[in-house]
């Protein structure tokens, strides 16, 4: 009897330090939660504090005077006139009458460097394309020069460092004082595609190149994957076949997906010879990855539907076949449609296996078709996240504030579909 | 007529076949009262006729397409005068390119040799005359299959069986496309490591301890082989995973307990989601993340300490890249710990232990197989991923164990020696097809084990 007092001592004794363990293993719990959670939010934070400036561009209005005799230029519909032209000029002068102390050549060129290096090209452009407006006086809207945008910007972050000289300093301050210099939203982030120069960089270029890329991998990786599911789930004999084929879908969805670059370049560049850098390769590279995450989400789907459906179905003289194409497909549809979306999104933020095809060009148009060379907007987050000049660094976290919204969209679709349109059974 | 084009013209002709079959199924219904008279419905009829139209016109489409541009360059290479035929596949190459060049009119006939206009022209006829006939062969076996349906259109012919049939060949032929990936990828990795090893000795690849792969631009040049030692970039890639498996696993790990013992529903429905957004974000946002703003943090804080870091540092990818895998671990884990039957939970609180004893003394031994499983699966990932370690670490391969220097591995080198242009015999561009080769048997491995310890867990409990 003492003995088991004693025991019963023992543990009462030992309970305050077994409660402190609990205690502690479930603050060891808490902690790693908010471990994760703080990372993801230090992440947002990071992301949208370096990228909201992107949005934002800075501009110089200015009246300018199309002076033909400043501007070397009498008929603006002679191409060899319109080349030889300086336009440069004009914009100086229009600089000039709010920035009078600036009188030495050399000061003047400094003044018209804070334009931005397609200043001088949009007058041309105006002038060629209204030749009447010669020797008027238009009021224009300039891209300041990238370096005007930092300081603007960026004039009391210690990680930016301004580039402008203490004289130009002063000029930029007094312009911003009268309103000539201004900060608005910048819609050449969306118009335009990428440029050597910040400020004239945009992101739709990458944004239709995505697109493009996403339609080769979605029309080739959604079907297909419902089929192979399907076939999997409904009509593969018990055999090594099937299973050879089902440890290879497995094992596929663990490939590294840099690999897939090496077979698209290998395959698709090597031996089919298609070309670099298209879309069309690269939605194919994808669609290859993408297989297995639809193909198994698929079965996933197409398992769930009860088997009671299908001896109805049996039961009243439907082939195999009718089954599975008249009720099995489109009862399993929601959940397949949920897969392929993930699938696709995941897709649609893969960088590794493109910049092997050559989808890291620099390419400043707009991609107009399936063949045309283009680059994706990861691939551009990424060109512009290891490029040295300052501005991009921005544009690369707007450009990602960007794709994660893309994302965001898109998961948030697949949840949506998944409450709405999947059936319990 | 371009691939673009036809492959919309293959579709309208199986439409048209499909219109035309149906109306016939039907006039040969009518005299005989109505389609139930017929062995299948007209849909099938129609249906067997698009595809017969369309399978083959597309399968030739596709091979011809596929190969039309190799068998054109070998015919316009072949048609070069005796001594002016290219001796290597590189010069080849950039003679093609010229060819090519000038047939596309971006560059003047008048400005190069007389055989590589003459080429050029050859090209031009070539491409033309295969693009017609292409398009003829295309509709002409479009056209020959759907007429070869509509002469089958006849009340005893079972057409709903050749459908069927036919659609679950198409059926088994995606899903066999997975195995064909596979082959695929083995099949052009294996050839260039074949020809990889055919310049560089296997043992060197395999145990030098030096990675520099610039090929000498004279051959003379000191150092002109390169030196392909993959060790220190196997260290390299280690370091980084360890790192990363360092902050995962135990993140992962304890996220996942908590979520499934401790916490409340609540908590539980806006904790996972939010956990696996992290898996959701793409990885070029971690690196961008890993390289702008942890790496030169780490270093600062180095420096505070009085230590040196390098600003590539092999930490900052570690840990940014753990924090990438923390949902794979922690839903892995989720499973496995959620797969323990409750019975062995109950009988062990009902003994009178805590929450936590019955966790690691009951619960942990029990889902152990399974979560090693899931670790080695997340080593595998943390092995083959790409974009952080491209963006944030670095290029030099240094063999080191320090986590503040810079180091490099297997995925930067294969992107960085692919990425741009290249020519396709340097052993510089072949041995990254060799580092491909040893990344897919690595991670296959990993995988196949993983996947064989998860299964055999999983069965030990159903």
């Amino acid at each position: 009897m003492t003995d088991q007092r004693s025991q019963a001592e023992i543990v009462r004794q030992s309970l305050k330090r077994r409660y402190r363990k609990e205690r502690r293993f479930r603050m060891y719990g808490m902690l790693a939660i908010f471990i994760a959670l703080a990372s993801l939010a230090i992440l947002f934070a990071d992301i949208i504090s370096k990228g909201h400036t992107g949005f934002v561009k800075t501009t110089i209005t200015l009246d300018v005077a199309l002076d033909s005799e400043m501007m070397y230029l009498e008929d603006p519909t002679d191409e060899d006139q319109l080349s030889m032209a300086d336009f440069v000029a004009p914009i100086i002068a229009a600089l000039q009458e709010h920035v009078p102390e600036a009188e030495s050549a050399a000061e003047k060129r400094e003044l018209g460097r804070l334009i931005g290096t397609y200043g001088a090209n949009q007058i041309r452009d105006l002038l060629k394309s209204s030749p009447d407006l010669l020797n008027t006086t238009q009021t224009m809207e300039f891209l300041a020069h990238d370096r005007v945008s930092v300081y603007v910007k960026h004039a009391d972050n210690p990680s930016y460092t301004i580039k402008l000289s203490e004289q130009q300093q002063r000029w930029v301050d007094e312009l911003l004082e009268k309103g000539v210099i201004d900060t608005s939203f910048n819609d050449v982030l969306f118009s335009r595609g990428d440029s050597r120069e910040p400020s004239n960089a945009g992101i739709l270029g990458a944004i239709v190149g995505s697109l493009l890329t996403m339609l080769v991998t979605l029309a080739i990786a959604f079907p297909v994957g419902i089929a192979a599911a399907v076939y999997l789930e409904e009509f593969a004999p018990q055999n090594r076949i099937t299973d050879f084929i089902e440890v290879n879908i497995n094992n596929l969805a663990a490939v590294p997906s840099i690999i897939f670059g090496l077979l698209g370049l290998a395959v698709f560049i090597g031996l089919f010879g298609m070309p670099r850098s298209v879309p069309v390769v690269g939605g194919l590279v994808l669609a290859l990855m993408t297989l297995p995450t639809i193909i198994i989400s698929s079965r996933a789907a197409i398992k769930s539907v009860p088997p009671s459906i299908r001896e109805a179905a049996e039961g009243v003289g439907a082939s195999k076949m009718q089954v599975v194409l008249h009720h099995v497909i489109p009862l399993a549809m929601p959940g397949m449609l949920t897969g392929s979306i993930i699938g696709m999104a995941q897709a649609l933020g893969e960088t590794a296996p493109l910049l092997l095809i050559g989808m890291v060009a620099f390419i400043v148009d707009v991609p107009g078709g399936f063949l045309d060379s283009a680059t994706v907007l990861p691939v551009q987050i990424y060109l512009w996240a290891s490029s040295s000049e300052q501005g991009f660094v921005e544009l690369a976290s707007a450009g990602i504030m960007v794709l994660l919204t893309f994302m965001i969209t898109m998961n948030a679709l697949a949840i949506w579909l998944r409450k709405r349109l999947e059936r319990r059974w | 007529m371009q691939t673009a084009n036809l492959l919309p013209l293959v579709l309208v002709l199986a439409v048209i076949a499909y219109g035309l079959a149906y109306m016939r199924s039907r006039a040969v219904a009518a005299p005989l009262g109505g389609i139930r008279n017929l062995k299948s419905l007209p849909f099938y009829y129609a249906a067997r006729a698009a595809l017969w139209s369309g399978i083959p016109a597309l399968i030739v489409l596709a091979a011809w397409a596929g190969f039309e541009g190799k068998v054109i360059q070998s015919i316009v290479i072949g048609s070069l005068p005796q001594d002016t035929l290219p001796s290597s596949p590189g010069e080849a190459s950039l003679v093609l390119s010229q060819i090519s060049n000038v047939a596309a009119g971006k560059l003047n006939a008048d400005f190069v040799p007389e055989h590589i206009a003459g080429a050029a022209g050859l090209l031009e006829t070539l491409r033309d005359q295969s693009a017609n006939f292409k398009a003829m062969l295309v509709v002409l076996i479009a056209v020959l299959g759907a007429s070869f349906a509509w002469t089958r259109v006849a009340p005893h012919v079972n057409a709903r069986k050749n459908v069927e049939a036919t659609l679950r060949r198409i059926f088994f032929v995606c899903a066999a496309l997975a195995v064909l990936t596979t082959a695929g990828i083995v099949f052009s990795v294996i050839i260039e490591t074949v020809r990889f090893f055919g310049r560089v000795p296997i043992t060197d690849f395999l145990f030098s301890t030096s990675w520099s792969p610039q090929t000498a631009l004279r051959a003379d040049q000191v150092g002109s082989e390169g030196a392909f030692g993959v060790i220190p970039l196997f260290t390299g890639t280690l370091l980084i995973s360890a790192i990363a498996l360092l902050v995962a696993v135990p993140v992962g790990l304890l996220s996942a307990i908590y979520l499934s013992e401790y916490a409340s529903k609540r908590m539980r429905a806006t904790a996972k989601p939010v956990l696996e957004m992290l898996a959701g974000i793409p990885t070029v946002v971690y690196g961008f993340f890993a390289a702008l703003t942890v790496a030169p943090f780490i270093r600062d804080l180095a420096e505070m300490v009085g230590l040196e870091a390098s600003s590539q540092s092999a930490l900052a990818a570690g840990l940014v890249m753990g924090i990438m895998i923390v949902p794979f671990v922690s839903s892995l884990s989720d499973d496995v710990i959620n797969a323990v039957p409750q019975s062995m939970r109950d009988g062990s609180l009902a003994l009178g232990a805590t929450q936590s004893e019955t966790m690691k003394k009951v619960i942990f031994p029990a889902a152990l197989p399974g979560i090693i499983g899931g670790i080695l699966l997340a080593a595998s990932r943390a092995i083959g991923e790409t974009m952080i370690v491209v963006m944030a670490a670095g290029l030099a391969a240094n063999l080191t164990a320090n986590p503040l220097e810079s180091v490099t591995t297997v995925t930067v080198q294969i992107a960085t020696l692919l990425v741009g242009d290249q020519e396709f015999d340097s052993a510089k561009t072949l041995s990254a097809f060799a580092l491909g080769m040893l990344l897919f048997l690595v991670t296959l491995l990993l995988n196949v084990i993983a996947l064989k310890i998860v299964r055999k867990y999983r069965e030990q409990y159903d």
